[in-house]
């Protein structure tokens, strides 16, 4: 396999990954909750594209926006469902002083709402979706071909990453959103609205999950009740080998993933090929070992007490 | 009278509760498919809870031992005379024996260990958030292995003809087994340790509990029980195959544990006997049920959704679960 592609490949499967991991990080740092509900919120997202029908062909709804009215409608109906996910159930279980443990098994419980409502609605057969088709041609790139939609998934994905570090670090929201991610409690005694941030991390962190959506689709055409969550795994994965409570550490952690998962894919002999998993994931435990802190922070390991 | 000490205080209480509802389950026979699988999912909830509930760490990998322990038995048990027809991998010494499934059962609980033993000694130097996804990543690649591993676990497709021995006594006899070792281990000073790691690790250590030991030790103890509760599965249902012991049950055991109340025993079976209560009642409704003014009944694929809601207002309501973190003790 060529060196170009095999670059190409692992940055566009990486840059889902840390989007996917960007926005559970988002929320575990307001929150300290790892909210499995992110791959279903893709999900979710998937299909909206197109009319709710118990028939495998299935109408374009979104999907048969204009281009650029899509992408901002899906983006906008997924961050509006993250919203909502956090209105309705997380904040009064959050409220009654709920610790990591239940609330992880609450954002199970609406994974597991929305993928049963969609299952309902739409029946558990895998449907076809068009979204985007200027995007599924090859292109010539540096004199390998290659798919046009990793790429315009790599430049998108760097796009979003840079306007959610401006956002983070150049706009007040933003800037309560990480002093709250840094210590909670501090950040409300010097005025941050706890409800409103949490609010505005679950907008951040769904508006990211649309675009993993449209990424997703675009690439594989193909809609599954169930599709958003080996991403949630991923992204969950992401997060604690980057670095838990690290931002920067959970995107890099993203891209990391993505391009051991790439890596192995092409450089395992074939008949281990379909043991890759075993492999990948015997290097997670790997870098956990040797840094259970994350990969990419540096200080402390441990909590200072 | 001299009082019980609580832990056998517990278990008397919890044993009145399975066998009133091992009696409920004989005295109406439409119910006695839920009461097994009830039981069943309570072995592995009390399996689960052992470790999560006495370390703090939530593990994503308990339903590997499931499995694990429920193929191990299968070498032992399944399908007389065709064994190596379906398993070729098998070594002629074991393919030439077939044992009692309680037996059997023993053999697995003692695989499950070995591992949980050897895996454990690795991943429990982990902690927190860390631990889970190292447990996590453990159920992935103990899943991909027997996926792949033809020979001994015949791969992707399931295994079939085991021995059906499990029955309601059978099945509530395995759950008393798991909560007598669970419930004896709390009790012990490895329980108090490693509790008290979980309240507070620093402060345990600067007292010299050997925090990864403790940790170990609960590990393996419920590796085992949760090893007991695969062995059931497999010989209730009579076929295994690797996607049983999935993020499913991972889910469905973790919320059993979180709805009962996650620090218990009591919380474990009252969790596990809730929910399957719940789905199949409501599964009994999608069918339909017969009521004096005719077929009462929900649309298909409502089930789900009533589940995932129902789960949603008891952790609204209660989010330290349904026993808000008790024991049952009627012999106070």
């Amino acid at each position: 396999m060529n060196l170009v592609q095999l670059l190409v490949d692992s940055l566009a499967l990486g840059s889902q990954y840390s989007l996917v991991a960007l926005g559970i990080g988002l929320i575990f740092g307001v929150m300290r909750m790892i909210n499995f509900a992110q791959g279903d919120l893709i999900t979710f997202g998937a299909y909206m594209l197109v009319v709710p029908t118990v028939s495998d062909v299935a109408p374009p709804m979104i999907a048969a926006l204009p281009t650029p009215v899509l992408i901002a409608a899906t983006i906008a109906v997924v961050a509006l469902a993250a919203v909502l996910t956090e209105r309705l159930a997380f904040r009064s279980v959050r409220r009654k002083g709920a610790d990591g443990p239940t609330l992880l098994i609450t954002s199970f419980a609406i994974g597991y709402f929305i993928q049963s409502v969609i299952l309902f609605l739409h029946t558990g057969r895998p449907k076809s979706v068009s979204v985007l088709p200027e995007l599924s041609q090859q292109i010539t790139f540096a004199g390998v071909r290659v798919a046009l939609v990793d790429l315009v998934t790599i430049s998108a994905s760097l796009g979003l990453l840079l306007s959610v570090g401006l956002f983070l670090n150049r706009t007040r929201g933003g800037v309560a959103l990480r002093a709250a991610a840094e210590d909670f409690l501090m950040a409300r005694l010097i005025g941050v609205k706890a409800d409103r941030v949490i609010a505005v991390a679950f907008l951040v962190s769904g508006a990211l999950a649309g675009a993993v959506t449209l990424m997703f689709v675009a690439k594989t055409g193909v809609l599954d009740f169930r599709m958003g969550v080996p991403l949630a795994i991923a992204g969950f994965v992401a997060t604690v080998i980057g670095g838990m409570g690290s931002l920067t550490g959970a995107v890099l952690g993203g891209f990391a993933l993505g391009l051991a998962s790439t890596l192995l894919q092409s450089l395992l002999p074939p008949d281990l090929r379909p043991a890759r998993d075993a492999f990948l994931y015997g290097l997670v435990i790997f870098v956990l070992l040797v840094r259970p802190q994350g990969l990419f922070v540096f200080g402390l390991g441990r909590e200072r007490v | 009278m001299k009082r019980l000490p609580p832990a056998a205080g517990t278990f008397l209480s919890l044993a009145i509760l399975v066998i009133a509802v091992a009696a409920l389950g004989y005295l109406l026979p439409g119910m006695s498919r839920t009461v097994i699988e009830g039981f069943i999912y309570a072995t592995l909830v009390v399996g689960l809870g052992l470790f999560v509930g006495n370390t703090g760490i939530v593990s994503f990998g308990h339903a590997s031992f499931a499995m694990i322990g429920a193929y191990a038995a299968s070498w032992f048990t399944c399908c007389e005379g065709m064994r190596q027809v379906f398993l070729p991998g098998l070594p002629d010494m074991i393919a030439a024996i077939t044992l009692p499934v309680p037996v059997a059962a023993v053999i697995a609980m003692g695989v499950a260990a070995t591992v949980a033993l050897l895996a454990g000694a690795v991943l429990l130097r982990l902690n927190g958030v860390a631990a889970s996804i190292g447990l996590l990543s453990f159920l992935f690649m103990v899943k991909t292995i027997y996926e792949n591993w033809n020979g001994w676990t015949s791969g992707q497709s399931s295994l079939v003809g085991l021995p059906l021995v499990v029955g309601i006594a059978e099945a509530a006899a395995g759950l008393l087994v798991a909560l007598c070792i669970a419930l004896l281990y709390q009790g012990s000073a490895s329980g108090l340790l490693v509790r008290a790691a979980r309240e507070d690790e620093v402060a345990s250590r600067s007292v010299g509990v050997r925090v990864w030991r403790e940790r170990l030790i609960c590990f393996v103890l419920s590796a085992a029980i949760t090893a007991l509760g695969g062995v059931m599965f497999a010989h209730y249902l009579g076929s295994i195959s690797v996607v049983q012991f999935w993020l499913d049950l991972t889910f469905l055991t973790l919320a059993m544990l979180v709805v009962g109340g996650r620090n218990t025993m009591t919380g474990a079976v009252v969790g596990a006997l809730v929910i399957t209560a719940l789905r199949d009642g409501l599964r009994a409704l999608e069918n339909g049920v017969q009521t004096p003014f005719g077929v009462a009944g929900i649309p298909e694929g409502v089930q789900e959704i009533a589940l995932a809601l129902l789960l949603l207002v008891v952790l609204v309501a209660r989010p330290r679960g349904l026993t808000g973190g008790r024991e049952l003790n009627l012999f106070r």
